[in-house]
Parts: C-alpha cells; structure tokens; sequence
C-alpha cells in the first residue's frame, strides 16, 4: 500500500463523519427542531466565525500566550520536583498525595480566589491556573520515568563506575523523557482549557474565555460558538505542537 | 599474573533473615591470561553472582577476588573489564556508535580518540555500516554485537559475559559463537562466560566449570582440548562430542 492511500483511509472516515454530522446538525436546526437561540445552526456559526476571525484570531493568541506560560512553568516545576523526588524515597512517598490533592483542586473554585489576589488587569492569575492544571499530569509521569531505569542499565553503569549527577543525565533523564510526554500530551489541551475557563471569572477581556461570556451575556449565541470553535483550535494547536515536539525530541522511536 | 583469582568466596544473600540464601559457598577459581572459562550448571547454581562478583556489583560476605592483580573494587574503577549481558542493554537514545562509545566518554577520552576506537570496534564486529542507527533498528542479534563491542571498546583485559546469547536463535548464536572466539583470540582477552548450553560452552572454553546449587558451589572442572580455530569442523569433531558428554555427565553428577 502506498503511504499516500494509507494517510486517505486513516483522514476519511473521520472526514465523512464529521461532515455527516454537521448536515445532520444544520438540517435539525434549519427544520425547526430545535430554537436557534438554543443551538445555533453549524451555517450561522461558520458565518460569525469568519465575520470574527480577526477577533478570534487576538483573543486565541492572548488565551494561547497564557496557556504557553502556564505549560512552561507548569512543566518545569512538575520535571524539577519529580527530579529531586525520585532521588529520595521518603519526597516521592510524600509528594505523590500532595500532588493528588493538587490535582482535585477545581479550577472553577481557584479561579476567582487567585482572581481576587492580583489586580484585575493582570494575566498572571490565569497563567498560574493553568501552570497548577500542568503540573499534576506531568510530575506524575515524569516520577515514574525517572524510577523505572532498566537494571541492566543500571549494572552497566555501575561497572563504569558512573554514579550520581552523571548517571541522572545519562541514563535516568533520557529514560524518562517518553513518560515525559506522556504527561506532556494530557497537559497541553489541559492548558487551553485551564487559561480560558480562567477567564470566566472577570480581569482583563482580551481572551477566548471573556469573549465567549461576553457574546453569551448579549445572546450573541452563534458568535460564542464562533469562539468556542476557536478555543477548541487552540486546543488542537497546543496538542500538535506537543507531537511534533515529541517526534523532533525522540527520533529514535520509530 | 592471573587475569581472575578467587578465593573461599561466600555469598550469603539477606544473612540472618527468613530470606536467607547462600548463593555461594567456599569457591575458588583461577583463570589465566587469554584463557575463556565457561560457568555452567543449572538455575540457581550462583553462576550470575560469581559474575556479579567478579565485576564488583556485588560484595562476597567473605573470601577475596581480585582482577588483573588488583582488588576487584579497584579494577572495576579502573574498568579493567567489560561486561555484557543476555539483554544487550543498548541505551534507545543513542545511536549505535554513541552506545560504543560511552564507556569511553566515560573515561574522559577525546572525541577523535573515540571515534577511532568506536570504528575499530564496529568493524570488529562487522556492523560499521550500522554506525548511524538506533538499536530500535537492528535486528536482536546485532544489538548483541553492539554490546560485545562496547564492552570491549576500552580493551579491557577481561570480558565478562552472562548469557550474551541465550534470547537468540540458534543460527545466529552459532554464528556469534565463531565472532566471538575470533574477537577473542584477536585481542588478546580472557574471558568468563556464564551459559545454561552445554554445547555453547564447550564449543567456546578453554575450561567449563560445572556448578551445583544449594549451596552454590564448583562440583567440577573439564578441560576441553579441542584444536584452535574452533570452526564448524569442531563442531562435528567425536572430539567435540566426547566433550559435550563429558560436561553432561559432570552436571548429572553434581545435581
């Protein structure tokens, strides 16, 4: 088979359905099933989204900057931590339910107390939403790469007399750069999600999130579903780059 | 000079505990310059530990071993003997010349010294066209060659095996037999071989050594006296037969 007849069967079917799904949808609102002010037809939606690109277009990069410096910093707090925590037993044993508890922490309750704690022009709330929504996935993962090292790595070096700091580079980060992005990928539509949900709760109305409330607030339905498309973008964005990232870091996994 | 020399060597795992093993007891085994030395016997019999030992991974809770003359904690800082294992072990990260070259990265040579001795070394085990790939690339039996290779990167005077080739098919463990018998005639190194296959070590050794489990201990010593090159004339030899016999009847013996 060729690649190209491969790439077709694997597009396709997710294609025709979506496809299907969209005229199913559009034929249901347009047939009077549904009140448009309820669920907007995919048409009206797709008309607002182009009137809007340019405002989907600022308001993606400024929720998009923030959801960046929260996967950055997230990530290597999560990377840092999960280091020193599989160099001594008793760190691990206890971060792990810390990080747990991190973990169930709802945004939807953070939000607007980290909202309060900062000046309402400031972005820096959202930005550590969303490095605290990072977190979580990524320690875990990268704690577990970090204390799986092959033991017959681990005799080899060994015998070479390779220990501490030369044995972590050597062998435990590049072992535990997959479980890496693994959290990685959960991470990056987390995000996304994290900086715009942030948003909901007031401060500065450049982003995603405020448009969405803002368009809702004016009944502006088709257009908060043009920017609900946009978030939902966004998130694909972030998601690819974190593959490509993986690809271009591990080129020896075929 | 010996290339090993051990001596009422002990090995008592979790001493004191409902747990306790004795995984060697009271051993004593000499090996020569240049010499290959086969262990044998069945699972549980101490051979890995006695390799173990040797390589200091492990401590002896009594007796001594030295390597190359010098206490086995100082040759293993002095990397006076590689090592390989029944999983190659390759880092997937590295490219196959990367993987050859890490002990002596470790040793602190100069990356021109490295590159020359990494191609010497994969020409020695006929992959040099394989410099630029992953292990993920190569087939079980070539990623086996590129741990032979690296274990023998820093020329060490001693090359410890254990069970290089036991995951392999038998075709391609045959044929790594004969390479690695030229590798070490070539260089110059003695060898100690741990295997469960009775023709694999006498194919390879100057001496098999037959252990016996519960405790671990050496039951018995067979000189295999079979010409050099070994090829796969010897193989069909009665020579090699009588030997084969031998061997199995020494491990009858001890079980």
């Amino acid at each position: 088979m060729k690649p190209s007849a491969g790439g077709l069967r694997r597009v396709l079917p997710p294609l025709v359905l979506g496809i299907a799904a969209l005229t199913a949808w559009e034929l249901t609102v347009s047939l009077g099933r549904i009140a448009p002010f309820i669920l907007p037809a995919p048409s009206a939606i797709g008309h607002e989204l182009i009137a809007q690109r340019g405002n989907i277009w600022d308001a993606a990069l400024a929720s998009g900057l923030n959801a960046l410096i929260g996967l950055l910093w997230g990530t290597a707090a999560a990377v840092l931590l999960a280091m020193v925590a599989s160099r001594f037993r008793f760190l691990a044993d206890l971060s792990l339910p810390l990080a747990a508890v991190l973990n169930a922490l709802p945004i939807i309750a953070l939000a607007p107390i980290l909202n309060n704690m900062f000046e309402s022009t400031s972005s820096l709330p959202r930005r550590l939403v969303a490095g605290i929504i990072v977190f979580f996935p990524v320690f875990i993962n990268t704690l577990r790469g970090l204390r799986e090292v092959n033991p017959v790595h681990r005799e080899l070096m060994t015998s070479y007399a390779a220990g501490g700091w030369t044995f972590t580079r050597l062998v435990r980060l590049p072992g535990a750069l997959p479980f890496v992005f693994t959290g990685l990928r959960q991470a990056s539509s987390l995000a996304v999600i994290a900086a715009v949900v942030a948003e909901y709760f007031g401060g500065l109305q450049n982003g995603l999130g405020s448009r969405i409330t803002s368009a809702a607030a004016f009944t502006a339905y088709p257009r908060a579903w043009a920017f609900v498309a946009g978030a939902c973008l966004l998130g694909l964005v972030f998601y690819l780059a974190t593959l490509l990232l993986e690809r271009i870091a591990m080129p020896y996994r075929i | 000079m010996t290339a090993v020399s051990i001596q009422a060597v002990s090995q008592v795992f979790n001493p004191g505990h409902t747990g306790e093993v004795t995984a060697l007891s009271d051993v004593d085994l000499t090996v020569a310059p240049g010499e290959f030395v086969s262990l044998i016997g069945p699972s549980g019999c101490g051979k890995s530990t006695l390799l173990r030992l040797i390589a200091d991974l492990i401590t002896p809770t009594s007796g001594t071993v030295e390597v190359n003359g010098k206490p086995a904690g100082k040759a293993r800082l002095d990397q006076e003997y590689g090592i390989a294992f029944q999983q190659a072990g390759l880092f997937e990260w590295r490219t196959v010349q990367r993987n050859v070259e890490l002990p002596l990265e470790l040793r602190g040579q100069s990356r021109a010294e490295r590159r020359s001795r990494t191609a010497e070394m994969l020409e020695l085990v006929g992959l040099a066209d394989f410099a630029r790939h992953y292990p993920a690339q190569l087939s079980g039996g070539m990623q086996q060659r590129v741990a032979i290779a690296r274990a023998l990167a820093v020329h060490p005077p001693l090359l410890l095996m254990d069970e290089p080739f036991g995951a392999l098919d038998e075709m391609t463990r045959e044929r790594l037999q004969t390479e690695l018998l030229a590798i070490c005639a070539k260089t110059g190194t003695s060898t100690i071989f741990v295997t469960h296959s009775i023709s694999e070590a006498v194919f390879l050794s100057n001496r098999v050594v037959v252990m016996s489990p519960r405790p671990g201990r050496i039951t018995a010593t067979v000189d295999i006296d079979l010409p050099s090159p070994r090829d796969e004339a010897v193989r069909q030899s009665p020579a090699f037969f009588d030997a084969v016999t031998t061997v199995r009847k020494a491990l009858r013996a001890a079980a």
